[in-house]
C-alpha cells in the first residue's frame, strides 16, 4: 500500500507553548485511523497543522503528504489536493446559505483541481442525493451555513461537505460528539462509504461507540503532544477500560 | 498555484481598479475658475432657457455666501473651487449625436471596456442605459421603446428643450437651490444628467440605469438626476461610477430628486465604484451628493439601494420626505472603506404623514484604514400619526486599524409613532476565514464570501442584472484586506 500521509518529529508551539512534541505518524491508503486521548492533548492542534491553520506552523518536523511537501501547500492548497477536515466546532456564516457555499467551495476545489465546474444542475443532483443519504432535509441546505444550527445537526453539514467534496485525507475531530444514536449510525454510514483503497481517513474521538460503526486499522494514543501508543482496534476497548492513567504518566 | 508571498499579493492589489484606464477623446473644457461667464457660458452650451439661467446665478450667488459642512467624520485638504474645470464635453458636432451609430467610436470602445455595451442587446438586453461622459450625456438606449410606454428617459440637458414645464415644476422642488453648500454649487453649475417621466398607470417596462464615467483631469462632475412618478407608476432605476486613476483628487457633487405620487413607487439603486485612490491614499474621488426622494403621494414608495465601494471620501444621505398618508421609505447601504477611503453615509427619514413607514438597513465594512460613519436622522414629525421606523446599522470591521462608527439622530414630536434602533459591530473572525480557506477558497474569496453574507440583507434588493457585479465587486475592492 501506498503511503499517504507521513508525519516525522513534528514540533508545535501555540500561544508560547510547545503543544505538539515530536509526532510521527504514517498513514497508508485506504487506511482508517483513529487518534484518542485526553482533552487537551494536542489533537485538534494536529488537526489545524495539517490543514494549515495560521498560527499553527510546525517548528520543528516535516509532513508528506502523496509524495508532496504539505507544509508548503496554504490551507486552500491542502483542500484541493485532497485534505478534508471535519470540524470539532463547526463555524457559521450568516448570509451565506448552505447550499451556496457548497457550490462555492466544490467548485473552487474542482477548479484547483483543473476540472471544469459543475452545472447548476448537476450541482442541485449531487447534493441532493448527498444530503438524501445523510438523512438532511434540503430545506436545511436553504438556511446560513451552521446559523441556528444544532449540534447534531452541525456535524452532519460537515459530513455533507465531506461527501461533496471526496477528499483523499479526512480528518474527523470528534464528528461523533453531539449525536444522538440514529445521528451517530447515518455518520458513520456516511464516512464508510468515503472508504476506499484510495482514501484514508484520520478520526480523533473519545468513544469507542463510533469505532464499532466505522472499524479502525490502527488506533493511536496522543498525549502531552505525542504518540504515546499504537495498535490495533483493541487498544480502544483498553483504553475504554482502563482511561488515559497510565500513558500520562508515561508521557510525562 | 503556488503559495503566495502575502506582500508580493498586496502589491498586485493595490493598484487593482479596473476603471483606472483614461480615454484619449479630444474635450472641450471650459476655462478653470468659477464664476458668473463660467456660468454662463455652461447655460449658453446647452442652449437653456432664461429661467434656468436666472436659477443658476441665482445659486452661484447664495453659494458665495455659504461654507463648507464640517460636521462629517471625514477629512481631507481644503478644496480649490478655482482649479477645477466647470465643463469637460467631448467634442461633437452641433447637434450631438442622433442615434448610436453617430456616436464617436471611442466612447463606444470605452463604455465596451467599462462592461456597460451601449449596444440594445447582449447582456444588458432588458436595461436602457444613458451614459454620461464627464460633462454630457452622450448616448442614451432603448429611448424609442420606452417612449411607445409613454416614459421619458433622457439626458437633463434634452429634457429642459422637449419638456421644458415639467423640468420647471420639479427641478429644485425636492433639493431646492439653497439647500446645502454642495447642492447649491452644483445647481449653479450642473452640466448633464439623466431625466425620467413616468406617466399615470405606466409600469416602466424595463430597468433604467445611468452610467457616469469621469475622464478629464482636473475636472469635477456634477450632474443632476430627477425622476418624477406619476399617481400608479413604477420605476426601477440604477446609477453606476467609475473614473480614471489619478494622483490628484476630483470632485463629483451630484444632486438626485424623486418625486413620487400617490401610489407610485421608485426604486433607485446605486453601485458606487468612483477610483478610490491608491493604498496610501493618492487621489481619488470626493464624493459629495445630495439625494432626496419627495413621497408626495399616499402610499407612494420610495427605496434607495446603494453599494458604496469607491470614492476616497464619500458624504451622501439619500433621504425620503414622507409626506403622503402611509407612504414608505426604505435605505438599503453597503458601504466599503478600505486602504485611506472614508465614508460618511447614512440617510435621513422625515416622517410628516400618518402611518408613513420607513425600513434603515446599513452595512459598513471597515478595512485597511478606512474610516467608516453611518448617520441617519430618524425624525417624525407631530402630524406622524402611527408612523414606524425600524433601523439596523450592522458595523464589519477587518484588521485593527480601520474604523466604524454610528451617530444615529432620533426626533419625535408625536407618541403615537414608533423608532427602533439596533447596531452591531463585529469582526471577521480567524475561525471563519480558516473554515472556508480549509473547503479550498483563497483568503480573497473567503472574505468576499463572509463579506457577500454580512451585506445579504441589503444585496437582495439591488436588480438582479446588477446583484452579481456588486457581489464581485465588494470582493475586488476589499482585495488586499487580509495578508
Ligand atoms: N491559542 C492558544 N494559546 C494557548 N494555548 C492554546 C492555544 N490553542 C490551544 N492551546 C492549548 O493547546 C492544548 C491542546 O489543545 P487541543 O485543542 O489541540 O486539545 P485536544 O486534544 O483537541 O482536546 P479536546 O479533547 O478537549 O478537544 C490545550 O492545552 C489548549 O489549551
Ligand atoms: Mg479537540
Amino acid at each position: 500500500m501506498t503511503v499517504m500521509l507521513e508525519i516525522k518529529n513534528l514540533h508545535t508551539t501555540v500561544g508560547g507553548r510547545e503543544i505538539l512534541n515530536g509526532v510521527n505518524l504514517t498513514i497508508r491508503a485506504g487506511e482508517v485511523h483513529a487518534i484518542m486521548g485526553p482533552n487537551g492533548s494536542g489533537k485538534s492542534t494536529l488537526s489545524y497543522v495539517l490543514a494549515g491553520r495560521d498560527g499553527y506552523t510546525p517548528t520543528q518536523g516535516s509532513v508528506t503528504f502523496q509524495g508532496r511537501d504539505l507544509l508548503a501547500l496554504d490551507p486552500a492548497e491542502r483542500a484541493a489536493a485532497g485534505i478534508f477536515l471535519g470540524f470539532q466546532y463547526p463555524v457559521e456564516i450568516p448570509g451565506i446559505s448552505t447550499m451556496n457555499f457548497l457550490r462555492t467551495a466544490l467548485n473552487a476545489v474542482r477548479k484547483a483541481r483543473g476540472e471544469a465546474e459543475l452545472s447548476a444542475a448537476d450541482f442541485l443532483k449531487l447534493v441532493r442525493e448527498k444530503a438524501k443519504t445523510l438523512d438532511m432535509d434540503p430545506e436545511m441546505l436553504k438556511r446560513s451555513v451552521n446559523v441556528g444550527f444544532s449540534g447534531g445537526e452541525k456535524k452532519r453539514n460537515e459530513m455533507l461537505q465531506m461527501a461533496m467534496l471526496q477528499p483523499r485525507l479526512a480528518i474527523l475531530d470528534e464528528t461523533d460528539s453531539g449525536l444522538d444514536i440514529d445521528a451517530l449510525k447515518v455518520v458513520s454510514h456516511g464516512i464508510n462509504a468515503l472508504r476506499g483503497p484510495e482514501r484514508s481517513l484520520l478520526m480523533i474521538t473519545h468513544y469507542q461507540r463510533l469505532l464499532d460503526y466505522v472499524v479502525p486499522d490502527v488506533v493511536h494514543v496522543l498525549a502531552k503532544g505525542r504518540i504515546v501508543k499504537t495498535g490495533g482496534k483493541e487498544l480502544a476497548l483498553e483504553l475504554e477500560r482502563e482511561g488515559y492513567a497510565p500513558y500520562v504518566g508515561e508521557a510525562a | 498555484m503556488t503559495a503566495a508571498n502575502p506582500h508580493e499579493t498586496l502589491e498586485q492589489i493595490a493598484g487593482d481598479y479596473k476603471y483606472g484606464f483614461v480615454t484619449d477623446i479630444e474635450s472641450e473644457l471650459a476655462p478653470k475658475g468659477l464664476n458668473e461667464d463660467i456660468i454662463r457660458f455652461i447655460s449658453d452650451k446647452k442652449g437653456e432657457p432664461a429661467w434656468l439661467l436666472d436659477w443658476r446665478l441665482k445659486a452661484y450667488r447664495h453659494w458665495l455666501k455659504m461654507t463648507e459642512p464640517t460636521w462629517a467624520k471625514v477629512s481631507y485638504p481644503d478644496i480649490d473651487f478655482q482649479d477645477i474645470h466647470y465643463y469637460a464635453a467631448p467634442k461633437r458636432g452641433k447637434d450631438g449625436p442622433k442615434s448610436l451609430d453617430e456616436v464617436d467610436p471611442e466612447l463606444l470602445a470605452t463604455y465596451e471596456k467599462l462592461g456597460i455595451p451601449l449596444k440594445e442587446r447582449g447582456i444588458l438586453a432588458g436595461v436602457a442605459v444613458d451614459a454620461v461622459f464627464d460633462s454630457v450625456s452622450v448616448a442614451t438606449t432603448f429611448k424609442d421603446k420606452l417612449k411607445e410606454a409613454g416614459v421619458i428617459f433622457s439626458s437633463i440637458s434634452e429634457a429642459v428643450k422637449e419638456h421644458p414645464e415639467l423640468v420647471k415644476k420639479y427641478l429644485g422642488s425636492v433639493v431646492p437651490y439653497s439647500d446645502n453648500f454642495y447642492a447649491t454649487l452644483n445647481s449653479a453649475v450642473f452640466t448633464d444628467g439623466t431625466f425620467v417621466y413616468v406617466p399615470k398607470g405606466v409600469r416602466c417596462p424595463m430597468e433604467l440605469s445611468t452610467y457616469f464615467r469621469i475622464n478629464e483631469a482636473k475636472t469635477g462632475q456634477f450632474e443632476r438626476t430627477l425622476i418624477i412618478a406619476e399617481e400608479g407608476s413604477y420605476v426601477s432605476y440604477l446609477e453606476g461610477c467609475t473614473a480614471p486613476m489619478r494622483d490628484e483628487n476630483q470632485l463629483h457633487a451630484a444632486v438626485v430628486e424623486l418625486v413620487a405620487l400617490d401610489d407610485a413607487e421608485i426604486k433607485y439603486s446605486t453601485v458606487q465604484n468612483w477610483y478610490p485612490g491608491d493604498k496610501q491614499g493618492r487621489g481619488g474621488i470626493y464624493n459629495f451628493v445630495t439625494k432626496r426622494g419627495a413621497c408626495r403621494g399616499k402610499r407612494s414608495k420610495i427605496s434607495w439601494t446603494q453599494v458604496e465601494t469607491g470614492s476616497a471620501i464619500t458624504w451622501k444621505y439619500p433621504s425620503c420626505i414622507l409626506q403622503g398618508d402611509n407612504s414608505v421609505g426604505e435605505f438599503y447601504s453597503v458601504a466599503v472603506t478600505n486602504n485611506f477611503q472614508q465614508a460618511d453615509t447614512g440617510t435621513k427619514m422625515i416622517h410628516i404623514g400618518r402611518n408613513t413607514r420607513s425600513t434603515i438597513v446599513s452595512k459598513g465594512i471597515s478595512a485597511g484604514r478606512g474610516q467608516n460613519t453611518y448617520r441617519g436622522l430618524v425624525r417624525m414629525l407631530s402630524g406622524a400619526e402611527g408612523a414606524r421606523n425600524h433601523t439596523q446599522c450592522d458595523s464589519l470591521l477587518i484588521g485593527d486599524a480601520c474604523g466604524a462608527h454610528t451617530v444615529p439622530y432620533i426626533e419625535v414630536k408625536n407618541p403615537t409613532a414608533q423608532v427602533e434602533h439596533e447596531a452591531t459591530t463585529s469582526k471577521i473572525s480567524d475561525d471563519q476565514l480558516f473554515y472556508c480557506r480549509q473547503r479550498g477558497l483563497s483568503a480573497e474569496e473567503a472574505v468576499a464570501l463572509i463579506v457577500n453574507g454580512f451585506c445579504k440583507d441589503v444585496m437582495l434588493h439591488l436588480p438582479m442584472e446588477f446583484a452579481v457585479e456588486a457581489q464581485k465587486l465588494l470582493g475586488v475592492s476589499l482585495e488586499g484586506s487580509v495578508g
